[in-house]
């Protein structure tokens, strides 16, 4: 397995060339280094001996049958589920070794799409966003107001959804508001939780564009729990599967579809993915 | 890529013959955002008495949306005043990200704000809008409950006996020791201070007159409707919203069955049943309370309690408020329906609705027992 996730990520031409992160895209690193993870509630192991690299400026596609934990893999890198055993290392750091003030500032550099959005409902979409800012940043109300603005125009928000409470918002903008909201810290991994399920199709497909464009343009590392076999095929520079209580395979989607695993074969090879193939490249 | 810098951020000013070359260096960060906004308003100081300025971003060691996102307003604002500034980069992340923050229109769109005098007008305007909307609602409703419930007694068949026992069982059996505990509190309150102010005059003995015709009459029903109201209007909003939330409401409807008949009218026929009952349990626990009192507190005997009681206490004073019970048990039911019906998609919603329904029931529940009082005392009852 060590050999699939040493792989170098595949970078379509498309999305390569000049980037904030450009000059780091010659030689990988890993920004989030798992190493034999091992999660159970109870007697119920969830994953066992998982191993996962996220390179600096991919955008890393996390696929797995329901309730396999691909959530609970995010929610514990993200520290809100205890581990068992197994190391967590994010940028060169052991999760475990930071406390107080510098775990805080690890967190900072992570922004975080719920899977409904998890918008605050007292709150309009501007004081949403707002809310990581007026926390953590000593801003000037006029600039803070402009940040948040600026912050809604770049997911695609128009100005007059910033006064709109949650509950006023359609299923799309919601999920714009929540990218807004991560990104409100300028975060360097941004982690989405399904992040265009409930989409409709134009939708879901804007969204990963606006993730593709977000990555160009602000360097982001994603890390995308997603079923959209439309985001893995379009947006994706790495896949990563879940199966078997870990990490099965992971590389560009070449290595999906030569997987002799058999859940991948049933995922990959079904009709509605051999559907978005080249008609050379299908399976007889 | 530097990670949360610290490099705190510089400008390093060179005039030179009516163009200003500024050199920016360190973190142009979130982090260092007050010490960005000083070096930014003294920037535009001295980039306003020149026509030409170039800002150097190659020496930053981190730029973020916020830092570019300034930049470029300065940049943006002395062009607009007509002058000439210049980005420039050799980092070429600088220019995707100033390009980035450019294309979008970050202006605050200015909020309407409504004072004094004009939006007290408006609220009251829109309270009254919406009172007149509940009551006209209400009374359609209403009507939907009276043919609901005639198409039960039409067709013995649409009766629902096991959840009209269900709820009779959830209202009046669960609710019972609660409403009795709080009734005989009461009713020893208003024994004691009946005693207490009776006593001035000698008259203590009149404690009986005063608590048994008001226990009788007012405050065992409206103790009642009251604990009613909270404990089982609250569910029923609670259940059928949470039903009308998730879609049941439509799922029953479009099986033919009606949500009226199926949810509602057992609920109000449990109160009707349930109300009365309660409410003479309610009486018998604060005249309880009330001869308890009387005895420790007020050294009349048990048995004279009792004798005096029957001599004051006519069947009308029992029969005013049992009158009252299903009237109030009809209206708390009514709008816990309404409101439970009323719930949208959210949880939020819900929330609303429960809280509405119990403080618009209570205030009806008032209501209605002064009508009553009004009522009976014209007609001399």
């Amino acid at each position: 397995m060590s050999a699939d996730l040493s792989q170098s990520p595949g970078h379509p031409p498309s999305h390569g060339a000049a980037g904030p992160s450009g000059s780091n895209r010659d030689a990988p690193e890993p920004v989030i280094k798992v190493r034999n993870l091992k999660v159970a509630f109870g007697d119920k192991v969830i994953m066992d001996g998982l191993d996962l690299d996220v390179m600096r400026g991919e955008i890393l596609g996390f696929v797995g049958g329901s309730g396999t934990g691909k959530s609970v893999l995010t929610r514990t890198i993200l520290g809100l589920v205890r581990k068992q055993r197994g190391t967590i290392e994010v940028f060169g750091e052991n999760v475990d070794d930071l406390e107080g003030a510098a775990r805080r500032t690890l967190e900072r550099r992570f922004g975080v799409m719920f899977q409904h959005g998890a918008l605050f409902s007292a709150l309009s979409v501007k004081q949403n966003i707002q809310v990581p800012m007026r926390e953590y940043l000593k801003l000037s109300p006029a600039l803070l107001d402009e940040m948040a603005m600026l912050k809604l125009e770049m997911v695609g928000l128009k100005p007059d959804a910033a006064d709109k409470a949650p509950s006023e918002l359609s299923g799309g903008m919601i999920k714009r508001a929540a990218l807004a909201r991560a990104l409100a810290l300028d975060p360097e991994i941004v982690f989405l939780d399904e992040p265009t399920s409930g989409l409709d199709p134009i939708g879901a497909a804007e969204f990963d564009e606006l993730i593709m464009t977000l990555k160009e343009t602000l360097g982001l590392t994603v890390f995308m729990v997603t079923h959209d076999l439309d985001s893995l095929y379009s947006a994706c520079d790495r896949i990563a599967a879940l199966a078997d209580k870990r990490v099965i395979a992971a590389g560009p989607l070449a290595t999906m579809l030569a997987s002799d695993h058999p859940w991948l074969k049933a995922y990959f090879g079904g009709e509605r993915a051999q559907a978005r193939l080249p008609a050379g490249q299908r399976r007889s | 890529m530097a990670s949360l810098d610290t490099a705190e951020p510089q400008a390093v000013f060179h005039d030179d013959a009516g163009s200003l070359a500024i050199e920016l260096t360190g973190s142009w960060s979130a982090e260092r955002a007050p010490r960005i906004e000083a070096l930014v308003a003294e920037m535009g100081e001295r980039i306003a008495s020149v026509s030409r300025a170039t800002l150097d971003l190659s020496a930053i060691i981190r730029l973020d949306t916020l830092g570019a996102y300034v930049l470029n307003r300065l940049k943006n604002q002395r062009e607009a005043a007509g002058g000439s500034v210049e980005l420039v980069s050799r980092q070429p992340e600088h220019a995707v990200l100033l390009a980035e923050v450019n294309i979008h229109d970050c202006s605050v769109p200015p909020t309407v704000h409504h004072f004094g005098i004009v939006s007290v007008l408006v609220n009251i305007g829109e309270a009254m809008v919406r009172f007149g909307r509940d009551m006209v609602g209400g009374a359609m409703f209403l009507g939907e409950v009276v043919v609901g419930s005639a198409s039960v007694m039409l067709g013995p068949r649409k009766f629902r006996g096991p959840p009209l026992v269900n709820q009779i069982e959830l209202i009046a059996f669960n609710g019972a020791p609660i409403i009795m505990l709080i009734s005989f509190l009461v009713g020893c309150i208003v024994a004691q201070q009946g005693i207490f102010q009776l006593q001035q005059f000698g008259a203590s003995a009149f404690v009986v007159n005063l608590t048994g015709i008001l226990i009788l009459r007012e405050l065992a029903v409206l103790l009642t409707s009251i604990m009613i109201a909270g404990r089982s209007g609250s569910a029923f909003t609670a259940e059928i919203g949470s039903m009308k939330m998730r879609e049941e409401i439509d799922a029953l409807r479009v099986m033919g069955l009606d949500p009226i008949e199926v949810l509602v009218v057992p609920r109000i026929l449990a109160l009707i049943i349930s109300l009365p009952i309660l409410t003479f349990i309610s009486a018998m626990a604060g005249l309880t309370g009330a001869a308890v009192v009387s005895w420790l507190y007020g050294g009349i005997g048990i048995d004279t309690f009792l004798a005096r009681l029957q001599s004051v206490i006519t069947w009308k004073h029992f029969a005013v408020g049992l009158i009252k019970a299903p009237f109030m048990a009809f209206v708390i039911g009514l709008i816990a329906s309404i409101e439970g019906l009323a719930v949208q998609g959210s949880a939020e919603s819900l929330g609303r609705q429960v809280t509405a329904s119990v403080v618009k029931a209570i205030f009806m529940v008032i209501l209605v027992d002064g009508l009553f009082a009004m009522f009976f005392a014209s007609i001399e009852f």
